[in-house]
């Protein structure tokens, strides 16, 4: 990318098909069955992964499995599996044990159902569609139970989150604590310092590394009595303390490894976003006086920011798909503490309950879906349109 | 050539520039000392590991190749099937998904699609037609092509009524769309047709369901990288009377061979890395590295010696490519991408 393309971005957003194509494209003249042979084989395979599996899943989360002679049948249950998940005898796996709140809690809980409220309120002034405000409501209304649920489960006493809330806190602090360790490396790596080129190769490694391998390396450095960090753990008087047996420990644990393997994919996007921006804009900057910060946050920030809201969004996708971190470092415990959404349906899977399983993984579809629409119409869109 | 720099390099004081320093070597070191902590760890006897860390080879304890011998000898053949196993899957698949991803990418670019609404739903209802049928006990191959000849006589007849269309962004849209798919949420039912073919633990298996989940990387990659293609190469062949697959063999894909590099690299890495897909579909014959890795904490506790030998011959590969990468990366393929 160069920086030609990054200036013709904010002049306006560039589409892929240009229509003034069409016309060359027709002289290709090909024909139906060629053009139907380029994209087909496409077609079948995602068809095979996607479409065929959801139906498929779809029937297997509302029925049972049972073993019979000779083999094993599905029962039909309806909407048994959901049922049990959210207010059955799973609701203390999946979304977690709640108890009354804490003060903090209660701040949390006010001021984000306050902040969900101002949204709509401000939606509506602003003249929003019926369709648009009904959209909003039922976003808003998921974001409050989220909110309540996190609040109930997290800033309570005693109260313990499920996998729904550990996965939503392995994605927010991941995605928050990469997203700045990426973009504050990538800064430093525009300023010119000799040597440069080894960081950048050094510092895009992780990415690449084999998760089930970062579990086991982050395995090895979280162990207290034999890891590498002994001294320093003996020093601050934690020798004792074991972090994957504690649930929080095992969880920072969890989030510490997500974090090394992933800053990597934030830090490479954005710091060729950051390379290639306007360079006229910054000397302009530079000739009135601005100062690094000024510079930085009145000119850089919102030049690269399409680019911020693009490398979220796709982590946000693939981050709730976490299972290889939490299933071997700590094999999803103590207890369920650490477990994921991908590891809840695979151990549901595991002992035959893939009912269960299924009804599992279509709630982790459903939260994906939600958060990634959310996401693009409240932020992505709003820093496009700007 | 880059002002920016220029003016940064002269104008950084000191002070910044040490700061600046300090943390990247901060950071490095945080990316590297995990990686030193597993080459020194399986050059350890299982004693040096157990009694408290030691640091530096020849310094803190005397380097021993025990372990490797151990991977290496005594396990040849244990370590040595799943290194060809995400070898082989890892390259075909990839390979594969590259094939049909950017005949599709260019298909998309170049060849106007109006898939009717219409068709798609006479399309749905068909599949839906064989599921049901092969649910109330239908067997399935007839069940399949009586819903096809349903769907082709249908589609023949009333599908020309339907007016409203979708256009190829709609379909890159949707094909891109299915890296949202969590793959949890659509491996069961993988597993429980590949049972019913029989090809549960092969390494076919494994190789037609990574090539399909990357598909819309490949697509998402290289419809960006197709698009910026001058056209007027493809124009003049065309005019000479070349077909569309000779267009797409002699001349797009020759030029595109950066981007096609690249996208495959990319690809490999994600095939060579997946775990969970792997962990439903094979178990022995088929397993490979990350599953050989994650199952030696099951068997036998946590044997770091020889563990960190594996984990090395697992990560190598993808290391190496990393640093090939990065110089793709720098010439800016996944930005190019991250506008579309």
């Amino acid at each position: 990318m160069d920086a030609a393309g990054l200036t013709r971005r904010r002049a306006g957003p560039v589409t892929v098909e240009e229509p003034a194509r069409t016309r060359s494209q027709a002289s290709l003249g090909a024909s139906f069955a060629v053009r139907a042979a380029f994209i087909w084989p496409a077609l079948l395979a995602i068809l095979f992964v996607s479409i065929y599996p959801l139906l498929v899943s779809l029937y297997i989360s509302l029925s049972r499995l049972r073993l019979v002679r000779g083999g094993f049948e599905f029962r039909f249950v309806g909407l048994d599996n959901f049922r049990e998940l959210l207010v059955g005898g799973e609701q203390s796996n999946f979304l977690g044990v709640t108890r009354p709140l804490t003060p903090v809690g209660w701040v949390v809980l006010v001021a984000g159902v306050g902040l969900l409220g101002w949204g709509l309120a401000g939606a509506w002034r602003g003249g929003a569609s019926v369709a648009g405000m009904a959209f909003r409501l039922l976003g808003a209304l998921l974001a409050a139970g989220a909110i309540w649920l996190i609040a109930h489960t997290l800033l309570s006493e005693g109260g313990r989150p499920g996998t729904a809330v550990v996965t939503l806190v392995y994605v927010v602090v991941g995605i928050t604590a990469q997203f700045l360790l990426g973009l504050g490396l990538a800064y430093l790596l525009t300023q010119g310092l000799p040597g440069q080129r080894v960081f950048r190769v050094v510092f895009l490694v992780p990415m690449m590394i084999t998760p089930v391998g970062v579990a086991y390396m982050f395995r090895m450095l979280t162990d207290t009595g034999k890891g590498p960090l002994q001294p320093l753990w003996a020093a601050v008087g934690l020798s004792d303390f074991s972090w994957v047996n504690d649930p929080w420990g095992a969880r920072v644990a969890v989030m510490v490894g997500d974090i090394w393997q992933w800053t990597p994919f934030m830090f490479i996007i954005l710091l060729a976003a950051l390379e290639g921006q306007d360079l006229d804009t910054v000397e302009a900057g530079m000739v009135d006086g601005a100062n690094r910060w000024q510079i930085f946050r009145y000119i850089s920030l919102p030049a690269i920011l399409p680019v911020c809201a693009t490398v979220v969004l796709i982590r946000l996708i693939e981050a709730f798909k976490i299972i290889d971190l939490p299933n071997i470092l700590t094999n999803g415990g103590p207890g369920t503490a650490t477990e994921s959404l991908s590891l809840h349906a695979y151990i549901r899977w595991r002992t035959l309950n893939l009912g269960q399983s299924a009804a599992v993984a279509y709630s982790l579809l459903f939260i994906v879906t939600v958060a990634a629409l959310s996401y693009v119409n409240l932020v992505r869109r709003r820093i496009a349109e700007e | 050539m880059n002002p920016l720099r220029r003016r940064s390099v002269r104008d950084l004081p000191a002070v910044g520039k040490l700061a600046a320093y300090l943390i990247l070597v901060g950071w490095a070191v945080v990316v590297l000392f995990p990686l030193y902590w597993l080459v020194i760890t399986s050059f350890k006897l299982p004693i040096q590991v157990n009694s408290g860390p030691v640091y530096l080879p020849f310094v803190d304890f005397r380097p021993s190749l025990d372990a490797w011998r151990y991977i290496f000898v005594d396990l040849r053949g244990d370590t040595l099937r799943p290194f060809v196993n995400t070898v082989v899957v890892a390259l075909s698949s990839s390979a594969l998904a590259l094939v049909l991803g950017s005949a599709a990418a260019y298909a998309l670019i170049r060849f106007p699609y109006k898939p009717r609404v219409g068709v798609i739903a006479l399309f749905a209802g068909s599949v839906l037609l064989a599921a049901v049928a092969v649910g109330l006990g239908m067997p399935p191959v007839p069940a399949v092509a009586a819903a096809g000849a349903c769907f082709a006589v249908l589609a023949a007849t009333v599908g020309r009524r339907f007016r409203r269309a979708l256009s190829n962004r709609d379909v890159a849209f949707w094909m891109i769309s299915q890296r949202i798919l969590p793959p949890v949420a659509v491996v069961i039912p993988i597993y429980v047709l590949f049972q019913h073919l029989r090809l549960l633990d092969t390494r076919t298996a494994l190789i037609i369901t990574y090539a399909a989940t990357n598909l819309p990387i490949v697509v998402w990659l290289m419809r960006d990288y197709f698009a910026k293609l001058p056209w007027e190469l493809e124009e003049a062949a065309v005019v000479d009377g070349a077909s569309a697959f000779r267009v797409f063999r002699s001349i797009t894909l020759p030029l595109s061979v950066p981007g096609l590099v690249a996208t495959f690299l990319i690809v490999l890495v994600f095939a060579w890395n997946e775990y969970l897909l792997a962990l439903f579909l094979s178990s022995a014959d088929a397993q490979t590295l990350p599953l050989t890795v994650a199952a030696q904490n099951a068997t036998r506790g946590p044997q770091w010696w020889y563990m960190s030998v594996l984990i090395q011959i697992m990560i190598l590969p993808v290391i190496v490519l990393a640093v090939a990468l990065e110089r793709v990366i720098s010439r800016g393929l996944l930005v190019g991408a991250v506008k579309g």
